[in-house]
């Protein structure tokens, strides 16, 4: 693969940079199947090379509409933003809250083997879907709007935070979880006393970096018409608007270099 | 819990953390509420949704396969665009990760250069590109590829800049005291060091791509997602159910596929 270790031809006596690859027929092989991956990769491709060509004239024209960026009606954008911080906050309340007992469910070392797998099915599907097709698919079931933006970040949490979750319950230390039933003490006793206390800083972080994950989210699911700022952005360019759909982009970009520094600060703070 | 009024009480929190601790709940209490109170939703939709839901659902069932032909022929191209597009933003990304990297950027102005370059990719997500791409080269695969290569460039560029960052010095001393020209220095010093970094960002960058790749097509950038918007926009549910399936099936071989190769080559 590195292009810094193809062997030179040389004099006998000068050191070689041993290739990445030893066999060269293996070397050689790759190389070729990689040159043979792309040239047929690109020939089957429904590429309209005329429509691409345009392209630099478009871009002229779209950045010259985009400059100077438009705040004139930065009512619309506030909204727009307020109701992408509304969805994040609800989505990752609720998805952290179905998070804890499905991350339960899919720990190995607590949950019984078909309940395991169950767990870890619901844990793969949410994190499988990419957010943009579960809104797609939430839109046309419960209407356009924030409420299916909601519902689709809650997926969108239960697949991180479920996952990350079921990890730290399989590293606990179980002599406390030993203690406690050696003492007679009840499942639910046990499950409070000697695995959450375990978990809870784990848990806090993830919420939080769900709560940053899932604002950034919002503001793509929006553009399939699930809420949010990302609604506010489709409509602008959906109008041609590119100076107005610009000032929302600058506003999405120093919102998440804004709550990616918070989270990160509150984070270390833990 | 108990109370802390005798001091030979054990309590878990002094008053003061209690204190904290109760004001942080309230805070995220009140956060919540606000959002509840003032969410833009018809209540009455949210309680029908369980319905509204389950009827869809029970609508794609079973999946329709009589397309499947198409279907995994388009799903071929998705992991085509996937794959060139992570070729392409890693070559890319090397000189951005060079220029952002401290210890190795010429100057001030073009480490700047190479930060600016990384956040302004890094902070647009690939929908957003897409949406942008689309307006510039049309529909198609071409606004899908530099859209993924535009968001890529930025992940691979941090990561690899960082692994630039933290590389072992001596190496780089030794080829400097022999009066090693800079180039011989990069390719003899640093690209070893940071080659195993480049493959496994590429490897995990590439599985994050196929799952990009697979809503591209939403915004009209290209890949399976065209076929999904198709079936969904004219309510062949048992079509879209098919293409739901195969979508997790490729993102579930990616990921395996993703982990043997990191195994094999690290």
């Amino acid at each position: 693969m590195s292009k810094a270790a193809s062997s030179k031809g040389g004099r006998r006596d000068t050191w070689h940079r041993p290739p990445l690859i030893a066999n060269p027929l293996l070397r050689w092989g790759l190389r070729l199947a990689v040159a043979v991956y792309v040239v047929w990769a690109l020939s089957t491709m429904p590429i309209d090379w005329a429509r691409a060509a345009e392209g630099l004239t478009r871009a002229g024209r779209i950045f010259g509409g985009a400059f100077p960026p438009s705040f004139e009606r930065s009512g619309l954008l506030i909204d727009g933003f307020l109701e992408s911080l509304r969805i994040a906050l609800l989505a990752t309340v609720v998805g952290v809250a179905l998070s804890i007992p499905i991350a339960f469910m899919a720990a190995r070392n607590i949950a019984p083997t078909p309940i395991y797998w169950l767990g870890r099915a619901i844990v793969v599907v949410a994190r499988s879907f990419h957010p943009v097709i579960v809104a797609i698919v939430f839109v046309k079931a419960v209407g356009f709007g924030p409420f299916a933006g909601v519902l689709t970040l809650v997926v969108y949490s239960i697949g991180f935070v479920a996952k990350m979750l079921a990890e730290r319950i399989e590293e606990i230390d179980f002599g406390q979880v030993e203690a406690m039933r050696a003492a007679g003490a009840p499942t639910l006793s046990t499950l409070f006393y000697a695995i959450f206390p375990q978990i809870l800083p784990r848990q806090i972080g993830l919420t939080i970096y769900q709560l940053d994950s899932n604002l950034r989210a919002s503001a793509v699911v929006g553009i399939v018409g699930a809420g949010g700022i990302g609604s506010t952005l489709a409509n602008a360019f959906g109008r041609y608007e590119y100076d107005f759909a610009l000032a929302i982009t600058i506003v999405i970009v120093a919102a998440i270099l804004v709550t990616e520094a918070a989270s990160g600060w509150i984070r270390t703070r833990i | 819990m108990t109370s802390a009024l005798h001091p030979e009480t054990w309590a878990r929190f002094t008053l003061r953390q209690r204190l904290a601790r109760y004001g942080i709940l309230l805070a995220c209490g009140l956060a919540v509420a606000w959002a509840l109170g003032s969410i833009d939703v018809i209540w009455a939709w949210v309680w029908d949704s369980p319905l509204q839901i389950g009827d869809l659902f029970g609508r794609m069932v079973p999946p329709d396969t009589t397309n499947l032909r198409s279907i995994l022929w388009i799903l071929l191209e998705t992991v085509n665009i996937a794959t060139i597009s992570t070729a392409l933003s890693v070559v890319l990304a090397i000189p951005v990760a060079w220029l952002a990297a401290q210890n190795v950027t010429p100057n001030r102005a073009t480490l700047w250069l190479g930060r600016l370059i990384l956040v302004s990719s890094r902070s647009v997500n690939t929908i957003i590109w897409a949406l942008l791409f689309v307006a510039i080269f049309g529909p198609g695969i071409v606004a899908g590829i530099v859209a993924i290569t535009f968001r890529s460039i930025g992940f691979v560029g941090k990561l690899l800049g960082e692994a630039i960052e933290e590389i072992d010095r001596r190496p780089v001393e030794a080829l400097e005291a022999t009066g090693a020209s800079k180039a011989a220095i990069i390719v003899y010093a640093i690209v070893p060091q940071v080659m195993p970094t480049l493959a496994a960002v590429s490897i995990l960058r590439w599985d994050i791509n196929l799952r990009e790749s697979t809503v591209l097509g939403l915004v009209g950038a290209g890949g399976i997602g065209i076929v999904l918007q198709g079936a969904i926009d004219t309510f062949r549910w048992q079509e879209a159910a098919t293409v739901l399936l195969c979508i997790l099936a490729l993102v579930i071989v990616g990921e395996v596929v993703s982990a043997w190769l990191r195994r094999r080559i690290l």
